[in-house]
Parts: C-alpha cells; structure tokens; sequence
C-alpha cells in the first residue's frame, strides 16, 4: 500500500487547499475539486478525500461515489511514464489492438496497471478525437500519430534510459 | 493597446474595430500558405477542400484561435451585435427556427423548438449549457471547434442567452481535450476584458456569464441530463425525464443544451439570415454537418458537406477511395450508437432522416471507413465492449444486456458461437432499445442489430465454417506461406517466437499451425508477401 506523505507534500496539499476554500460555495464544487487534486497530485489520496469531505460537508463515501463513476480518477498513484494506446474506432481499424497487446507484453502489465517498480503505466483512455492520424499513442501526454507495432521496443527502451 | 487597457467595447466601437483590423488582417492572410484570401470570406486551398462549405469550421484553420481581433476582424461578433440592438428575443428565435436548424450533437431535435420552450418559462434564473463533451470515438468535430474557433461558440451562447432570457452558460468539456480547455479559457478571459462577455454587453442592458466544467472520462455525460448531474457533482447518470430539461434542467431550472457545433452555426444564421442558412442542404436537414472522415480512407479529416451528400460522394470524391488493391466494405456512423452501412447504399443522402431510415444515425458525425480486411462480427463487439465499459448501470437492459451480447459476440469471433446466438442477439437488441431509459441504452445494439442485417452471411461464416472472412477475428485465421512466392530467406523463422516455422534457406518455408500462435511477425517481416492470412 502507497503511504501518502503530508508532509513531503505539504505545498501541493496547500494548492487543493487554496482551491478548495476559494470554490466551496460554489454549486457542484465536488467535481472541480476532484478534477484540482488529481491534477496535482496524479490520483486522489485518501487523506486530501478526507480533507475535502469536512470542507464541503459531503460524507467521504459519496466522493468515493462520485469519483469511482468517472475513469480518469484514480485512487493509486501511477508510473512515472504513462503510455496510453487509442482505443478510438479509427485506431482500433488501424490495429491499435495489436499496439497495445505488444505494450502489455512487453511490460508485462495490462492496460490500466503498473509496473511494479513503478517506472510504467499503461492508462485506458478513450479515443482522443486525432483520429486522422490514426492509430495514437500518448506518451506522457504528447500524441504520437501513426504508431506501429515496431515502435513498441523502441519507445520503452528510450524511456526506460531517460532517467532512473 | 496592452489588455490590462482595454476599454470596454460599445456597439459603435466594435465597428470602428473592426474596420481598423482589415487591412492588417487581409495582410496577414494574403501572405499565408493555404489560404485563399480572394473571395467573400477567406478559405484553405487544395482539392480536399473544394467540395466543402465551410461554416461551423469556417475559420479553422484559418485565424489565430488565441486571439480575439482575429474573430472580430472576420465579422465576429456580428450576429450578437445584431441581437442586442436590433432584434427582439421573439425575432431571434424566429430565424432559428425558419432556418431550421436540428441538433448537431446527432439527436435532430429542432434548437428554435427548444429555445422557444425555454424562453416560454417565466422569467428566473435560466441556464445554457454548451455539450462538449464529444465522447464517440471516431469523431472530433467539436474538438476543433472549440480549439480553432472558440469565440464563435461565445458569439453563439451569448445570443441563445439574449434569446432564452438567461444570464448564464456552461461548456461541458470532456477531460481528453487539454487543448480544447485552453483555447476556452482564453477566449471567455478575452471576451471579458473586452466587454463581449460579462456585464451590459457592448453597452447593451444584457449581461451573460460563461463557465467551463470539465468531465471526468465518461461517455454517459454526453447524455443531457447526465451531464447535468455531472455539472452538480453527482455520478453522470441520466435522469428520468418527467419533463424536458427546457422546464427543468439544471439545478431545476429551465435549461437549454445545445452541442457545440449547433451552437457555433448561430451567429452565422443571426449574422446573414436564415435563408443563407437553409441554401445549403435539403429541406428537412438544412444547412451544412461536420463529418470527420476517418478509418481506411486515403485523404481523412474533418470534412463540412452540406446535407444531403451521398455517402459515395464523400468517401470516394472527397477521401478519395480506400487505396489500391482494397476494397470499401461498409461505412460506421454515429459510433457506438450507429450501424455499418454496407457499401451498395453508399448512395444514400447524409442526413438525419435517411441514416435512421437504413438503421444507422448521424450521431455526432464520425464517419470510419472500413474495408475488406475488417470484420464486422468483430466490429460489433468491439462497440459492444464500448457500450459495456461505459453504460452507468442504472437500468437492467443496458448494464446486463450490453454484457451478454459481448460475451456473445465473443464467442463468436472465437467460433464458438451457435445459430441460436444470433437470436439472442437479436432479441437482446431489440430489449436494450426498447427498454432502456437514455440513449446510450436505445442506441447500444444498433451497431449489432445493423451488421446483423447487412453482414449476416459473415455472422454464419463464423458460427458455421468456423471462418472469418476478413481475416480479422485471430482465434479462426490461420497464417500459411505460398510457396510460390517464398524466397527462403528465413527472416520468418527467425522472428517466429514459438519456433513454428520450418524449412531451408532457399526453400519454401512452412508453419506448423499446431503450434502457431498467431502473432503475425512473419507476416510482418517477410520481404515478399508470401504470408497469407486467411
């Protein structure tokens, strides 16, 4: 289990914290907020749910509610580089299927999980509305148009170097 | 000027604005590369784009998205200068509906209708909401829209609120479109600074704020009401509907949604008039769509046709064809709410009333273009698995019924499907359809329930001969070498993981289908195209 540390994160907790008191009154502020914590901190962590629960006044168990509903929230934090294949129907008649197999093979994970050191994610994601140059894949949020199964290795080989 | 001056503009100063941008605008665009800059209203050049009426998208492309002047040199703002000052909220409404514009988002409801029911509501606290959240995979429209051309969306709301009586929008965006937001965000700042968002509008008496909210990754919030409950920080699931969202809607009130493409034709229909609007298209389906023209096809993008435009013409004129040695097989619009047209209707008219009428919508326009080398058993369940993931499991049909046709589907493609599936299907289909509360649920089966009409023969392909006719569905394909062809390289064998392959340099090589598993490498390196799949 990842443990979150308030203090190792304390200005990025002062970030939400800021946000949070600025929208409070604001009608349907849940969702910002969300949207605000993930921003930072890349998933949303226990104890800033915790936090949002007494400023806003909703029960925890509704956020987790709310939260669970939507795709892009996440409860554990993810890899440091995140890769996410299209699965839009333009990639997927341009082979993104098979892209993605050769990612999860290759790594070892399936799409939506982690690699246990934590260097890869694969991220779902639904189709990114580039469909022109299909098939997409985002690497740590820049789109790579045209992707091919060759690439696979390659990429994974360059971003395992980049870094430790 | 810096914007931290800006004066607020009046209607009078905006003209002389205007009137000051010209020439360096026509500057500026007479020295860019593909555009035409000759005509009424600059266009981009070459052959994809001669066929194409451009509106919602006429600026994209076209001006600096991130600049306001751009917009207003162009004739922006035009249409809500003409609704503040020289129309009555009545007349608005009126050239909306004589120009007949039906909502682009791919449901065909009439907007004037849909005005007309919210500004009837007493006056109050009204609001608009502008539905960006563009969730059907292979369409991307509003996307660029909304990154391309922002201010026509602004232009658009504000009218609608002048119109409906209301003093204030959201623009719903969906979290996959980063871009998109900032263009936003920008363009509402800009507008503000400028006096073309905000309180007494170019001097006006009317005021009118603009919010984004943002989604979270759910397709189901493309759904009016859904997207509501997302906008109130709820889970997005859709509401029954006892009344229409233009009585009660958002937080209750009297709420008008329009989608983003429908929203940014009106300033033009304000601007020039309905009958402009209406020479485009055909008399039920006025005007022009956005088709963002994808999949197997040689020159995809976004393509504005007017209404009414074959299918034929689309794919074959302005994507010209699928390339040598393949062959169109069917067309998918509306996404995972649409059907597979098979191509001997490609002379079908693109309209709201033709598509359903062959059992596939509109939608929001994405049109995926497959060939003979896809197949449609697999299509199926690839939006069935879609549907599957994203159905909020509120009623029974959709949140069950999607998953046992996908296990279904499933089976098929891995032959082990029976005749008495393709009856499950159907009736499971027809059950979703009919019973589900929103359109997701309606709308799940079709890509199924029109494959099955159109491609039946590939549905008994699998069920009986175990065989996938294109060639797509793994588990029943089978990779073997011509040995007519195969030169003896060896680069298969090689690259073969399983160690499948066999033979002598020089000679015909052969794959144990035992122990292949399908992965394709061989095909993938071989120098001569000696791998066939079959």
């Amino acid at each position: 289990m990842f443990e979150f540390d308030k203090e190792q994160y304390k200005g990025e907790l002062g970030e939400v914290q800021d946000f949070m008191k600025k929208n409070k009154d604001m009608p349907g502020a849940l969702m910002p907020i969300l949207q605000k914590t993930q921003n930072i901190f890349g998933y949303l962590p226990r104890e800033v749910i915790e936090e949002i629960s007494t400023c806003l006044g909703i029960p925890t168990s509704k956020i987790y509610g709310v939260a669970t509903f939507y795709s892009q929230f996440t409860f554990e934090p993810k890899g440091k580089n995140q890769i996410s294949v299209c699965l839009g129907t333009a990639c997927y008649v341009k082979g993104a299927q098979g892209i993605l197999e050769e990612f999860e093979n290759q790594l070892g994970i399936k799409q939506g999980q982690t690699t246990s050191d934590r260097k890869f994610s694969i991220i779902e994601t639904r189709c990114l509305g580039d469909c022109a140059n299909a098939p997409i894949v985002t690497i740590n949020g820049e789109i790579h148009g045209h992707f091919t199964k060759k690439k696979v290795a390659e990429t994974i080989k360059e971003l395992s170097k980049e870094g430790v | 000027m810096t914007t931290t001056e800006r004066t607020k503009l009046t209607r009078e100063s905006l003209a002389e604005l205007r009137k000051e941008l010209a020439p360096s605008m026509k500057e500026k665009l007479d020295a860019k590369d593909g555009v035409d800059n000759t005509g009424e209203y600059p266009r981009l050049t070459g052959k994809f784009y001669e066929k194409q009426i451009r509106r919602a998208l006429r600026n994209y492309g076209i001006i600096d998205p991130y600049e306001v002047n751009d917009y207003i040199a162009l004739g922006g703002y035009r249409g809500l200068e003409k609704a503040l000052f020289e129309m009555k909220s009545q007349e608005i409404i009126d050239e909306v509906k004589n120009a007949g514009i039906r909502g682009l988002g791919g449901a065909g409801f009439p907007t004037g209708i849909k005005w007309q029911g919210a500004a009837d509501q007493p006056e109050g606290k009204k609001y608009l909401i502008v539905n960006g959240d563009e969730g059907d995979p292979g369409a991307y429209m509003d996307r660029a829209v909304m990154e391309g051309d922002p201010h026509a969306v602004l232009e658009g709301m504000a009218i609608c609120g002048r119109a409906i009586g209301s003093d204030e929008g959201f623009i719903y965006v969906r979290a996959e479109y980063p871009t998109a937001v900032k263009a936003l965000t920008n363009a509402i700042k800009q507008a503000e600074e400028v006096g073309l968002l905000g309180d007494n509008i170019l001097g006006s008496d009317f005021s009118f704020r603009v919010s984004l909210r943002l989604g979270s990754g759910a397709f189901v919030c493309g759904e009016g009401t859904a997207l509501m409950e997302s906008i109130e920080g709820r889970r997005g699931m859709p509401r029954a509907k006892v009344q229409r969202t233009y009585v009660s809607g958002l937080w209750d009130k009297p709420t008008i949604i329009n989608n983003v493409e429908t929203i940014s034709n009106i300033a033009q229909i304000i601007d020039f008039g309905a009958g402009r609007f209406r020479s485009a298209g055909t008399p039920e389906s006025p005007g022009t769509k956005v088709f963002a023209l994808v999949g197997k096809v040689k020159n995809a993008g976004l393509v504005e046709v007017p209404m009414g435009i074959t299918i034929n013409e689309l794919v074959n004129d302005i994507g010209d064809g699928v390339g040598e040695g393949k062959k169109v097989k069917a067309v998918q619009t509306g996404g995972p709410s649409g059907g597979c047209i098979p191509s001997r209707l490609f002379d079908t008219p693109l309209d709201f009333d033709s598509l359903a009428k062959i059992g596939s919508i509109m939608g929001s326009g994405g049109l995926v273009v497959m060939d003979d080398t896809d197949c449609m058993v697999d299509i199926a369940r690839f939006f069935i698995e879609f549907s599957v993931d994203e159905s909020c499991g509120k009623c029974t049909p959709c949140r069950d019924g999607t998953m046992r046709m996908f296990e279904i589907l499933t089976r098929i493609t891995e032959g082990q499907g029976t005749e008495e599936d393709l009856e499950d299907l159907r009736f499971l289909g027809e059950l979703s359809t009919n019973t589900s509360l929103c359109g997701l649920g309606q709308t799940a089966a079709n890509p199924i329930l029109s494959t099955l009409q159109y491609f039946e023969d590939e549905y008994l392909a699998h069920v009986h001969e175990k065989n996938c006719p294109a060639g797509a569905c793994k588990a029943l394909a089978s990779y073997t070498i011509n040995k007519d062809i195969c030169i003896g390289c060896g680069a298969c064998k090689r690259k073969c993981p399983v160690e499948a392959i066999t033979g002598q340099v020089k000679g015909a090589h052969v794959i144990d289908q035992d122990t292949c598993i399908k992965c394709g490498n061989c095909m993938d390196v071989c120098p001569v195209g000696a791998v066939e799949l079959k």
